[in-house]
């Protein structure tokens, strides 16, 4: 049942990985099976729609408003659905709030689990081998790679995404970010901080 | 036992490269096709999503390491393809007909686009599978890490947590439990948790004695301790 064929159908078709995508792409369409114009809309939705301002401006409006952060902290999936947020890769939401003695830090050891309408498609990092290896055994080491280094006073708790559960990173807030408005402070909020691989952005 | 793609604390990876925070969302173009032609077929409604995570697993352990990230995606998609008979081998290597296809009529429009990316695929479901655990109580995973229901079939209990010992950190519902599901057996709903184990319970060198690793697991991955 699992099906370990050796002579996969892939090998059929191109190896070079443009040709093999354009090959597949020009059988479906010409069977009707897709719509050209529906893959546009997928692209464009993912480039220009949905992205890390999104979970951005959750960040902020949580940073602003303790009421707001306390829903999200119990129940990430409704509070977000009400800012429109809610899809594809990001129907179980869970949001995780970094202290000063505990720093989080999400990662698909599995394959590429991301929070896709809050952070949309993970940069090419996450979904390599070296990041899904290495995150959970030595995120220290990880974070390094990525210039964040924690005092030995924080411990690390690492999310392995093994379930359609997706984790958001609420970073902590900056100091002298009194007083800023909510776009300021989405300003401030990085994809990385997000995953937790990063810290948020202090103001100039 | 195990699968090329479960990869947590290997060792030999090399550093990560972090990315800019402008870098394109697509690196190269095809990459975006393939995106979208994997999400558009996936919406042809003859597959879950548990069955087109496996079909990237099955890839063969060299095609799986040699192949980039976007590589994995369309070839196991071809894969899919024919395994389900939506499309037949003479049609890969280009021996194809243009006639309408059985299920054209489900082909994604580009106007359905937004609704169905908004609308998502919720995973939870009902199931009178009682809740066993609760909050704060001490697991273990099974061991080894595997696929109970079918032989070198699809888990997602990674091996680096086989036979660990935890303590539920969170009761998520009852979800699709994708051993079942990723075989067409049924959605088999049962109780799913986070889970949270003590680096030190992973690893034989852990980096710090406080620090941690949670895992979503469903119920039929765990006993009591």
């Amino acid at each position: 049942m699992p099906h370990d064929d050796h002579d996969h159908p892939h090998a059929l078709l191109p190896p070079e990985p443009a040709l093999r995508v354009k090959a597949l792409e020009t059988i479906l369409t010409r069977k009707g099976l897709i719509d050209p114009a529906a893959l546009d809309e997928i692209i464009d939705t993912y480039q220009n729609k949905i992205g890390p301002q999104n979970g951005a401006r959750v960040v902020a409006k949580a940073w602003r408003d303790p009421d707001f952060k306390s829903a999200l902290l119990k129940d990430a999936t409704s509070v977000v659905a009400d800012l429109c947020y809610y899809g594809r890769q990001g129907e179980h939401m869970v949001v995780v709030e970094n202290t000063p003695e505990q720093h989080n830090m999400v990662v698909c050891t599995l394959c590429s689990c991301y929070p896709w309408p809050l952070l949309g498609i993970p940069p090419g990092w996450y979904k390599s081998d070296a990041y899904r290896a290495r995150a959970v055994r030595e995120p220290r080491k990880v974070l390094a790679e990525f210039g964040v280094s924690l005092p030995a006073t924080s411990s690390v708790r690492v999310w392995d995404s093994t379930a359609e559960i997706r984790y958001l990173v609420l970073p902590m807030r900056p100091d002298g970010t009194d007083g800023l408005s909510e776009d300021e402070l989405a300003a401030l909020v990085t994809r990385d901080s997000m995953i937790g691989t990063g810290l948020p952005k202090v103001p100039s | 036992m195990t699968r090329v793609h479960d990869m947590g604390g290997r060792f030999g990876d090399g550093p990560v490269h972090p990315d800019p925070d402008d870098a394109p969302v697509f690196a190269e173009e095809w990459h975006g096709r393939a995106l979208a032609v994997t999400l558009a077929a996936g919406s042809l409604g003859q597959w879950n999503i548990d069955i087109s995570r496996h079909a990237r697993e099955r890839l063969s352990p060299k095609d799986y390491s040699r192949f980039s990230y976007y590589e994995k995606w369309i070839s196991a998609l071809a894969d899919l393809l024919v395994e389900t008979g939506v499309l037949s081998e003479e049609d890969l290597r280009g021996q194809t007909s243009d006639e309408a296809h059985p299920l054209a009529n489900r082909a994604l429009k580009a106007e359905a686009v937004a609704g169905v990316l908004a609308n998502g695929g919720p995973a939870d479901r009902p199931s009178n599978v009682p809740v066993k655990f609760e909050i704060g109580q001490e697991v273990v995973t099974a061991r080894p890490a595997a696929n109970r229901l079918v032989d070198g079939g699809h888990t997602r209990l990674p091996i680096y947590a086989a036979g660990a010992k935890g303590r539920i950190l969170m009761v998520h519902g009852t979800h699709v439990l994708p051993d079942s599901s990723a075989h067409q057996l049924g959605e088999a709903p049962e109780p799913l948790y986070a889970v949270v184990f003590p680096a030190s319970q992973l690893w034989a060198n852990p980096e710090h004695p406080e620090d941690e690793v949670v895992l979503d697991l469903w119920q039929s991955y765990l006993e009591p301790l």
